[in-house]
């Protein structure tokens, strides 16, 4: 066991070396350095802003039932059926048909091929669940209707989201989805996410709509307030233009009336729209509806075909810049709530990097004083090993990119107190074995053999508890269980490669000493 | 004796935990953290808290954050809306006209905290759980039992001083309490290792006796790597900056209640529940 061949030597050294050479090239100008991999520093420790969004999905929802409500009642009409009572409940439909028809309209959502169920065939489930009730119907959304709907919204949401924040150009941004409505938005060096927020917090759902008197409207009417709260105005339902039809929105300073405003060009399919609505509808008051409120309501005086305009409502060139920057990247599918936030400055988290090394430093120090009074010359050799896997350690994190945070750092301390243990487990059991075997090689020997199953035992525990920290853990904590568990390899590779070599190396020379340990 | 006192501090624990509850951090509980750092050196916690009423924010505590001049704030109130901070960051610059430097903010909703404290309380279980499973396999059931109790017993009594000193639950915490729930094991399991070692090699030596002599045997190494890590530790606690004192103290009391627990509760168990060496033969015979 104590004796390494040449070429074992050579190859550990160079394992060694590798890992080494990683961890120092975090200290070395990038520039200069051949390989310049950098250990990633958790938002913590470099300072920036973690967000988690939850989509509100009860919109989305409704809409769904309202589209839904229109298939069904063309379907009826189409079928001849008398209907009564449609309307949506409790997010439910209901609707009651003569008794006579009720087969022929369960047929109708049970079929795995009609419109109500358009996605039969890939999840084996009904978009809704069906109650009948004499001739009384209630369709809820079922279980894959919802995470139909969830998703999808998910995945438009996150388009959206990395769409606005790309915008604002913050380096390196982490926009991942989490769970089925949850949106993680993680933005290094950023130390004020006021404008981030603000920007994900609209859903920037824009319209072009009529100013109406006439409540009769055939696509009905809704009173509307203006932004500034103060005034509210009547507009049609009937939408002209949405914000889909828009190619390109930039701030502008308008030079007749000195003033900031949003100009906006519009695709083919919107241009014609609109230029048809301003064509016959000179004179009438235009409303520019965002999010439900009324941005501003000028009066066409010309024809627009172009299908280039320019909002105005007293923006700010700020406030011009974020809506047109919020047109640009479209409209969210569903409001988005700020449900989690952590922001650290940067200069917190250069403190918590140099309190980190300095209690590292410090750690290590008295540490390794007391394994070499401890020990003497074995002392040494543990020391050595404890620096190698450190080496190793910080090496690792390097070269797989992980994610080094606060509590990492306490992770790397924490297992330069522990990683000294499988040393001492050994060099105690080689001095048990010393009593009993005048032979010091035999007694090394037998006492690596026999500290081995302690050693692993013991390493395994810390192990699971690290990896159960790795699943339940987020953000700073994973960090932790991350640095925890490699540092358990690393701890185990340099105790039983490199420290058994030094110890290999010096017992075989001295062989014939008496009280070797 | 030590069975008396260790009995006692459970109890202790367990009533502190029901009567007194922990003292749960923004992580826990939902609400708004603020870390700040005034410029102005005359900033003290109560010119802060004069200002921090006036903001109608309901209930609040600020206090000395470490050195310099730094301040906690923490913010009950859930219902916080986006801009919240913003607000608070204007109110305060108007209501003292100090330049403040907002060094962290954190601010966790209702739900998110309901659900980080549903997944810590399932992260220890399970441990706790795989940690047994664990002990089953490599072991018998009676060191199974003896290992968790000791585990148990470490857990509830580091719960039981941070009840006591209401120090603050946070994240970082059940990372501590699962990194002790790693750690007491660990020294557990030397101590195990050596009394089935020692119960394959003498048949006549009582199981009281035998767990002596074990642990007698491995009695300087568990209490050099006790040492070693608790430099680590007292070194993180000194010097590793506020953030993570506490992280630092739970693992300070978590490694020595965890050595204490490894001696004198792990191997008493193995005497009240009869171990002998037919325990671990049969083992070795399956």
């Amino acid at each position: 066991m104590l004796y390494f061949s040449k070429l074992r030597i050579t190859l550990i050294s160079l394992v060694a070396l590798f890992f080494i050479y990683f961890a120092l090239s975090n200290f070395q100008d990038p520039e200069n350095s051949l390989i310049s991999k950098r250990i990633n520093l958790g938002l913590d420790l470099q300072g920036g802003s973690y967000l988690l969004l939850e989509i509100d999905n009860e919109p989305v929802e409704i809409q769904k039932l309202q589209n839904t409500t229109t298939v069904i009642r063309n379907f009826l009409k189409s079928k001849k059926i008398n209907f009564n009572d449609l309307r949506i409940q409790n997010k439910t439909i209901v609707f009651t048909v003569p008794i006579m028809d009720v087969d022929s309209v369960e047929a109708f959502f049970l079929d795995k091929e009609s419109e109500i169920n358009p996605y039969y065939n890939q999840y084996k489930s009904h978009q809704f669940e069906v109650i009948i009730d004499d001739s009384k119907f209630t369709l809820s959304l079922s279980k894959y209707g919802l995470i139909e709907i969830k998703t999808s919204s998910q995945d438009q949401a996150l388009e959206i989201v990395r769409r606005r924040v790309d915008e604002v150009g913050t380096n390196e941004p982490n926009i991942i989805k989490r769970g089925n409505n949850r949106i993680l938005v993680e933005l290094p060096g950023l130390d004020d996410p006021m404008r981030i927020k603000s920007l994900l917090g609209k859903t920037a759902n824009l319209t072009f709509r009529f100013v109406t008197q006439n409540k009769s409207d055939t696509f009905g009417t809704e009173m509307l307030q203006f932004e500034d709260g103060m005034s509210e105005a009547m507009v049609s339902k009937r939408i002209i233009v949405n914000g889909e039809n828009l190619l390109d929105a930039q701030p502008q300073m308008n030079n007749q009336t000195n003033e900031t405003v949003v100009s906006f060009t519009l695709d083919r399919v919107g241009a014609k729209r609109f230029g048809k609505a301003t064509s016959t509808g000179v004179g009438k008051q235009l409303a520019i509806v965002l999010d439900g409120k009324i941005v501003s309501a000028p009066v066409i005086r010309d024809t627009i075909a172009s299908g280039n305009g320019q909002i105005s409502g007293g923006f700010t060139f700020q406030s011009a810049t974020d809506l047109a920057l919020l047109l640009r990247s479209g409209a969210l599918p569903a409001p988005l709530n700020i449900i989690e936030e952590r922001t650290v400055g940067p200069d917190l988290g250069q403190d918590s990097i140099n309190a980190g090394v300095i209690a590292l430093i410090i750690g290590f120090l008295l540490v390794i004083i007391f394994m070499f009074f401890k020990y003497k010359i074995f002392g040494l050799i543990a020391n050595v090993t404890l620096l190698v896997n450190l080496f190793f350690l910080v090496g690792i994190l390097t070269l797989f990119g992980a994610t080094l945070t606060l509590p990492g750092i306490a992770g790397i301390i924490l297992t330069v107190g522990m990683a000294v243990d499988a040393n001492v487990l050994i060099f105690e059991r080689i001095k048990e074995e010393c009593k009993k075997e005048k032979n010091n090689i035999i007694a090394f020997d037998t006492g690596y053999v026999k500290s081995k199953t302690a050693i692993i035992d013991a390493n395994i525990t810390t192990l699971i508890a690290a990896i159960i920290l790795f699943i339940m853990g987020s953000g700073p904590v994973k960090g932790f269980s991350v640095t925890l568990a490699v540092g358990i390899f690393t701890t185990l590779f340099s105790v039983y490669f490199i420290a058994r070599m030094l110890t290999g190396l010096y017992v075989v020379r001295n062989k014939e000493k008496d009280k070797l340990i | 004796m030590f069975n008396l006192i260790s009995f006692g501090l459970v109890i202790i624990s367990i009533l502190l935990l029901f009567f007194k509850g922990l003292n749960f951090g923004v992580d826990f509980k939902g609400g708004t953290l603020i870390e700040l750092r005034a410029n102005d050196k005359s900033i003290n916690v109560t010119s802060l808290r004069q200002s921090f009423s006036k903001m109608d924010l309901g209930d609040f505590n600020i206090k000395k954050f470490g050195n310099e001049n730094d301040f906690l704030i923490k913010i009950e109130k859930k219902d916080t809306s986006a801009n919240a901070i913003e607000i608070i960051k204007k109110d305060l610059i108007s209501s003292i006209g100090a330049s403040f430097n907002f060094r962290r903010v954190e601010n966790v909703g209702p739900k998110v905290s309901a659900e980080l404290l549903k997944s810590g309380v399932i992260a220890i279980a399970l441990s706790l759980a795989a940690m047994l499973f664990y002990i089953w396999i490599r072991f018998e059931w009676q060191f199974s039992l003896g290992a968790i109790l000791a585990l148990f017993h470490d857990v509830i009594i580091t719960l039981g001083l941070f009840s006591l000193f209401s120090l603050e639950i946070n994240l970082s915490i059940v990372a501590a309490v699962l990194t002790i729930v790693g750690y007491s094991m660990n020294d557990t399991v030397v101590i195990y290792d050596r009394v089935r070692e020692n119960l394959r090699k003498f048949s006549d030596i009582k199981i009281y006796e035998l767990t002596n002599i074990s642990i007698n045997e491995t009695l300087s190494r568990t209490i050099i790597t006790s040492i070693t890590t608790l430099l680590a530790l007292v070194s993180i606690y000194l010097f590793g900056g506020e953030i993570l004192k506490g992280f630092s103290l739970a693992m300070i009391m978590g490694v020595v209640f965890g050595t204490y627990s490894s001696i004198y509760i792990a191997n008493p168990i193995l005497v009240k529940l009869r171990v002998s060496q037919k325990t671990i033969l049969k083992e070795d015979t399956e």
